[in-house]
């Protein structure tokens, strides 16, 4: 069975079993072809324990949980669209209006959300991954979602991390708190729009940000002010 | 008067010639044993140089590796390693210092009783390494504490080690035990410096570096 067919398939199963909250499938172009569902998050936590206790399916072992930050971002798309444009002055009466195809380039706005995305395996029947990825409302207030500790226990210090690095906030987590960085910590490293505290300090690494640091901390001095030149 | 038969002011002794290593080892072969107090007491210390025990990445299991038996640290005298700071002599800052530990490290050197040597091992510990440009590691021990030695390498081998124990070791037999240059423990009334141990803030430690003991470096730019 090939990675589509088995993804079709699990997804008629979860769609059956789940009619009003029916996973939507996230195809993966690359070679790898993992690809994954996109579970709503009202029924993750549902579908999470189907998964697990199904006898066929027995995903017993969730491996491994990550984060994505997606921000905001514009797309620009190129749209077509027939038009009909009235007829030419000049010509005949009668003459019926022209179609014709015409290319516009839309622009639109993407919103930004976190996602999470779950690898699971069955340890019991020997398959796997099966990917779940869950998505927040945006990246700013509604960050919250379901905790899939209590059906994974392996769960919880990968919760905890994302909870650290991206700042999403799974309910019903037995003990979130900040995994890596300090507790008195208000940021959240791994988003995409993280400023690093600014201690720079002059190293001779000849990258363009680098550069542009030092450009910014040591600036060029008023022009003969006789500082001689370093090194 | 004549001039001649004026006593003359007593010229001041002059300094006794430094005995070289051949005379002074062939008084030892006569069973004279010459020696002074500061040599002796330099030459005690810095033969029993005991570390911390106290690793913190890659480069510490080098430094257990130069405690084991095929680079042996107890050919010199640096076997002890200690595990806790009160009867350490050496801090071994021996691998990646992230923010968050970074106080931790910082008090254990408080903690350490004077004379007290550090050595900073590896590119981490000197300069945050491969994660200077990274959000959570310590730019370099240096920051808040002073060191003795940099040992570079990523990481040093335990010869490196060795190395780094051996030119130690020469610092603290040259080391003067009066004068401004003293030992903080000999100098009356001199702080051995508790150093500042930095606090969690919400977006980096504070302060980012104490600055009585670390500057960036001045640089200008010309163009």
């Amino acid at each position: 069975m090939t990675a589509m067919e088995a993804i079709e398939q699990l997804h008629a199963r979860l769609s059956a079993r789940f009619p009003d909250a029916a996973p939507t499938v996230v195809l993966n172009p690359g070679p790898a072809a993992q690809h994954s569902l996109l579970v709503p998050a009202t029924q993750a936590r549902a579908i999470a324990e189907f998964l697990r206790d199904d006898p066929e399916l027995q995903l017993d072992t969730c491996s491994n949980v990550t984060g994505i930050d997606w921000p905001e971002r514009e797309v620009t798309e190129t749209v077509r669209r027939t038009v009909t444009e009235p007829p030419a002055a000049d010509a005949p009466p009668g003459t019926a209006p022209a179609a014709k195809v015409v290319e516009e380039k839309v622009r639109r706005v993407v919103p930004g959300h976190l996602e999470v995305v779950y690898h699971l395996y069955s340890v019991a029947r020997g398959h796997g991954p099966v990917i779940l990825r869950l998505r927040t409302g945006d990246r700013g207030e509604k960050v919250a979602l379901p905790s899939l500790t209590p059906v994974w226990r392996a769960c919880e210090f990968q919760e905890r991390e994302v909870f650290d690095l991206f700042g999403v906030v799974f309910t019903g987590h037995p003990d979130l708190r900040r995994l890596l960085m300090w507790d008195e910590f208000r940021n959240h490293p791994m988003r995409k729009d993280y400023v690093e505290p600014d201690d720079y300090e002059w190293e001779p690494t000849p990258h363009d940000r680098i550069l542009a640091q030092a450009r910014r901390h040591y600036p060029v001095p008023p022009t003969g002010s006789g500082e001689p030149a370093p090194r | 008067m004549n001039p001649a038969a004026q006593t003359p002011e007593p010229a001041p002794a002059p300094a006794a010639p430094a005995i070289s290593d051949a005379e002074r080892a062939e008084l030892r072969r006569q069973g004279i044993l010459l020696t002074s107090i500061e040599e002796l007491y330099n030459w005690g210390r810095s033969n029993s140089v005991w570390p911390l025990q106290f690793g913190l990445a890659c480069c510490a299991i080098e430094m257990i590796a130069a405690s084991m038996a095929r680079f042996d640290i107890a050919r010199f005298g640096s076997e002890v390693f200690r595990p806790s700071p009160r009867q350490a002599d050496l801090l071994i800052v021996s691998g990646t210092v992230t923010k968050k530990m970074a106080p931790q490290v910082v008090r254990l050197w408080n903690q350490m009783p004077e004379p007290k040597y550090c050595i900073a091992m590896g590119a981490c510990a000197i300069s945050g390494g491969p994660f200077k440009q990274g959000y959570n590691v310590l730019k370099g021990i240096d920051r808040y504490i002073p060191v003795d030695l940099y040992l570079p390498g990523c990481p040093p081998r335990p010869e490196a080690l060795l190395h780094g124990l051996m030119e130690l070791q020469a610092k603290i037999r040259t080391q003067p035990l009066t004068g401004p240059a003293a030992p903080a423990h000999l100098r009356p009334g001199a702080d051995g410096g508790e150093c500042v141990i930095p606090d969690f803030g919400p977006h980096d430690l504070e302060p980012p570096h104490d600055p009585a003991r670390w500057q960036p470096p001045r640089l200008i730019r010309t163009e």
